[in-house]
């Protein structure tokens, strides 16, 4: 199947047709917050003051990626997302507590849905068709895209418009840093992955310290059964697995992965790693570095977007880029020019060790 | 991918009993679950009656084998799951590559609220341990890891509609040739945030609900779990107890009218079932009992017998919500109901709808009001209806 179009929202200009992560764009600390549009462009000024954030921007990337690939009407709807709408969830929370249940309007809670992007981007459409909302951490996204690669190999759908949606508010951020999942002190996204970045004395090790830095993002996909003209590239496949037992078992599903659709390491031109630079983390892309990918390019992508249980949709957008437009962005730091043709990219992530997904891209 | 997807195992749990025998026997006597609440806590205890399930969270977490200080969805997730794959009796379980799609609303709210309030005060304060559960999906690994289920999971969560598109999911990926077994279903305790959540709507019923009466005025807030074991046709013939029933039909459609409120002529459950009966092969003739979403709101109600009317007008089936025994548990309703489906077929029952004393007016059918026995029911549909028009209809048949 064929990815047709992209929207992506992200901390890095990746909204409109711009340059290919050509300026990226530094955050100091461990909070990487989204670029929003101009969206009058894009939503009904009226609905725009009604949507929350997240809402917005769901709407904006599915709206663009509809207008790029020139659909209209998508035979199916999928989002996926962890934690849902938690600003309106956290505004009606503070108002229920701080109003001790009395005083109360619906707004916030009938936004906090999980399915409210999806259902609004089908109402905005006035499209009746196939809409489901996969609210699985860090398989959310995941989730959704098999849905929507079974609806095609059904023939349910000729095209189905799949996205992945999450925000980080200052509730979530505070609470997410409490449970220890962010540096602390001073940190730059761009310097993530080295280990100088952070003083000595808060350095958990040489191979780098804890934490890794909050990300967010909207991004949307529309794949299709059929070829045409503007695809960026192929989907061939998808697998996820939870909470394997060590590298070995990681490994083994990787190459059964690869063996499954009848390739190995040497087929893949490009391999995107997940790395956040949590040492805790990093240590299973490190050793894979020295095992199965030994004779692999490889290159990671939270520097630019952060880390966010479904920041795979964020690589995936990355990898359909770099098929289409033959290039790697310098901020990559593939390590000097591109030799051969990246015909095919696979991606590979975890979310804190427990959600392990893999992704198979090729040019069409 | 042509292949059938059988009904091995059902598990359930709700306000009329903490097992499928114990809801079976309640449905048979007519007797409700709602009643002023005990178990949860809220400024509205007083007024609004909701339908809890009849234990503490020490009780369910002992049938559960669960800590006590897990969410309240998560000890009912459990219990449901765990009674689904026992009544399924698959003895070399660990052998197929089996997965556990559940759906819920809220995920571990009631003990985010227990926190938040806490963290309102000041946000170094309230337990880490009572916000660590509170995404969706995260409930569903604390019930798959007990299960042992590995190979598949995810959480779907489409509001009202939740389970019913897990299940529809789950089969899918048995079809599809990912997965051989797959327990699905979905689950929701009361919490605060849901309970005001629909105060606000004004859709809560002060009394005891009616769905599909004249006079009716709202919902009751529910809480449960219900879950179906989905099996393969490989699977199917290793069983020594052979399955009876057969998820024959299935459909999601998105009603596209209003983020909370249904169209007047019912297009989204017009289509859902419509699209399930359409799968199935089937025509609207052949459906024997329809088991209803009929909340008990003004809205829903109408908009959905308005569909139903389009469909099956003149020639109806047998009808009636069983909301007015559960109340509506929300991400669990389309689990629920997908097990008092299946148990309609397995034994030719058909249950009553509660406290339906006016017809609507608007409508020329009138549901069931009597239990009855020794039907002859052969293809069932049942209908899950949420928050952003999504709608979805599954079709269960007897072999």
């Amino acid at each position: 199947m064929y990815i047709r179009a992209t929207g992506n929202i992200s901390p890095q200009k990746t909204f409109g047709h711009l340059s290919f992560l050509n300026e990226p764009v530094v955050y100091h600390g461990n909070r990487l917050a989204c670029i929003e549009p101009d969206y009058k462009e894009l939503i009904d000024v009226k609905l725009i003051r009604r949507m929350s954030r997240i809402i917005r921007m769901g709407v904006a990337a599915a709206k663009e990626c509809l207008l790029e690939a020139g659909v209209k009407m998508p035979d199916a709807i999928i989002t996926g997302t962890a934690y849902g709408c938690m600003e309106d969830t956290g505004v009606f929370l503070t108002r229920m507590v701080e109003f001790n249940e009395e005083l109360l309007t619906p707004t916030a809670f009938i936004q906090s849905t999980h399915n409210t992007i999806g259902a609004q981007i089908g109402l905005i459409l006035q499209c009746n068709n196939y809409n489901n909302a996969f609210v699985h951490r860090g398989f959310s996204f995941e989730s959704a895209l098999l849905d929507g690669m079974m609806l095609l190999k059904e023939k349910e759908a000729e095209n189905v418009l799949v996205g992945a949606v999450d925000e980080i508010t200052n509730i979530s951020h505070t609470i997410l840093n409490r449970m220890g999942l962010y540096k602390q002190g001073p940190v730059s996204n761009l310097a993530l992955f080295k280990t100088t970045v952070i003083p000595a004395r808060l350095s958990g090790s040489e191979a780098g310290t804890k934490g890794t830095i909050a990300g967010e993002g909207a991004s949307f996909f529309l794949l299709a059964n059929e070829p045409s003209d503007t695809d960026y590239a192929k989907l061939d496949a998808l697998a996820t697995f939870y909470k394997p037992k060590g590298i070995p078992e990681i490994e083994d599903q990787i190459l059964s992965f690869l063996n499954h659709h009848s390739i190995t390491c040497n087929d893949i031109e490009l391999v995107i790693t997940g790395k956040n630079g949590d040492n805790r983390s990093d240590q299973i892309f490190d050793q894979l570095a020295q095992s199965i990918f030994s004779k692999n390019q490889t290159v990671n992508y939270k520097n630019l977007c952060g880390e966010y249980p479904t920041s795979s949709a964020f690589a995936l957008w990355m990898a359909a880029h770099i098929i289409k437009s033959e290039t790697i962005p310098e901020i990559l730091e593939y390590g000097g020019p591109v030799e051969k043709k990246i015909k095919r990219i696979l991606i590979y992530n975890h979310y804190q060790g427990i959600h392990h997904s893999l992704f198979l891209i090729s040019t069409c | 991918m042509s292949q059938s997807v059988f009904v091995a195992g059902t598990g359930a749990i709700s306000a009329i009993g903490n097992n499928v025998a114990e809801c079976l026997c309640a449905l048979e006597n007519g007797q409700a679950g709602m009643g002023k609440m005990f178990f949860s806590n809220s400024a509205h205890q007083e007024k609004i009656p909701v339908a809890e399930v009849k234990l503490d969270n020490d009780d369910l977490a002992q049938l559960a084998a669960l800590p006590a200080t897990k969410s309240r969805t998560a000890l009912l997730s459990m219990i449901a799951a765990r009674e689904a794959i026992n009544n399924a009796g698959i003895e070399n379980f660990a052998e197929w590559r089996s997965g556990f799609i559940s759906a819920n609303s809220v995920g571990g709210m009631d003990k985010t609220e227990k926190f938040f309030t806490e963290f309102l005060a000041d946000n170094q304060n309230g337990k880490l341990r009572d916000v660590v559960h509170h995404e969706c999906g995260s409930v569903t690994e604390l019930v798959a890891d007990g299960l042992g289920i590995k190979n598949y999971i995810t959480t779907i969560s489409t509001a009202c509609s939740s389970s019913a598109n897990s299940i529809f999911f789950g089969a899918r990926l048995i079809k599809n040739n990912i997965l051989d077994v797959v327990v699905a279903g979905g689950a929701d305790a009361i919490t605060k945030f849901t309970l005001n959540g629909f105060n606000t709507l004004m859709i809560l019923d002060d009394d005891f609900c009616q769905p599909f009466d004249e006079h009716r005025s709202g919902l009751n807030l529910g809480e449960g779990a219900g879950y179906i074991v989905l099996v393969s046709e490989k699977v199917a013939a290793s069983l020594k107890k052979k399955p009876d029933v057969m998820l024959s039909g299935y459909c999601n459609a998105n009603d596209a009218y209003h983020q909370t409120a249904s169209s007047p002529d019912g297009t989204g459950s017009f289509l859902a079932m419509s699209g399930a009966l359409k799968k199935s092969g089937l025509q609207p003739a052949d459906i024997d009992y329809i088991n209803l979403h009929g909340t008990g709101t003004l809205n829903n109600d109408l908009s959905e017998g308005t569909a139903i009317k389009r469909l099956f007008h003149p020639h109806y089936p047998k009808m009636s919500s069983t909301k007015g025994f559960t109340g509506h548990t929300l991400g669990a309703s389309g689990g629920i109901e997908a097990v008092f489906s299946v148990l309609s077929l397995l034994y030719g029952i058909i249950y009553p709808n509660l406290r339906l004393q006016t017809p609507m007016k608007e409508l020329p059918f009138i549901p069931v009001t009597d239990f009855i026995k020794n039907a002859p029911v052969k293809h069932v549909l049942t209908n899950s209806f949420g928050f952003g028009g999504n709608c979805s209809s599954l079709i269960f048949s007897k072999l």
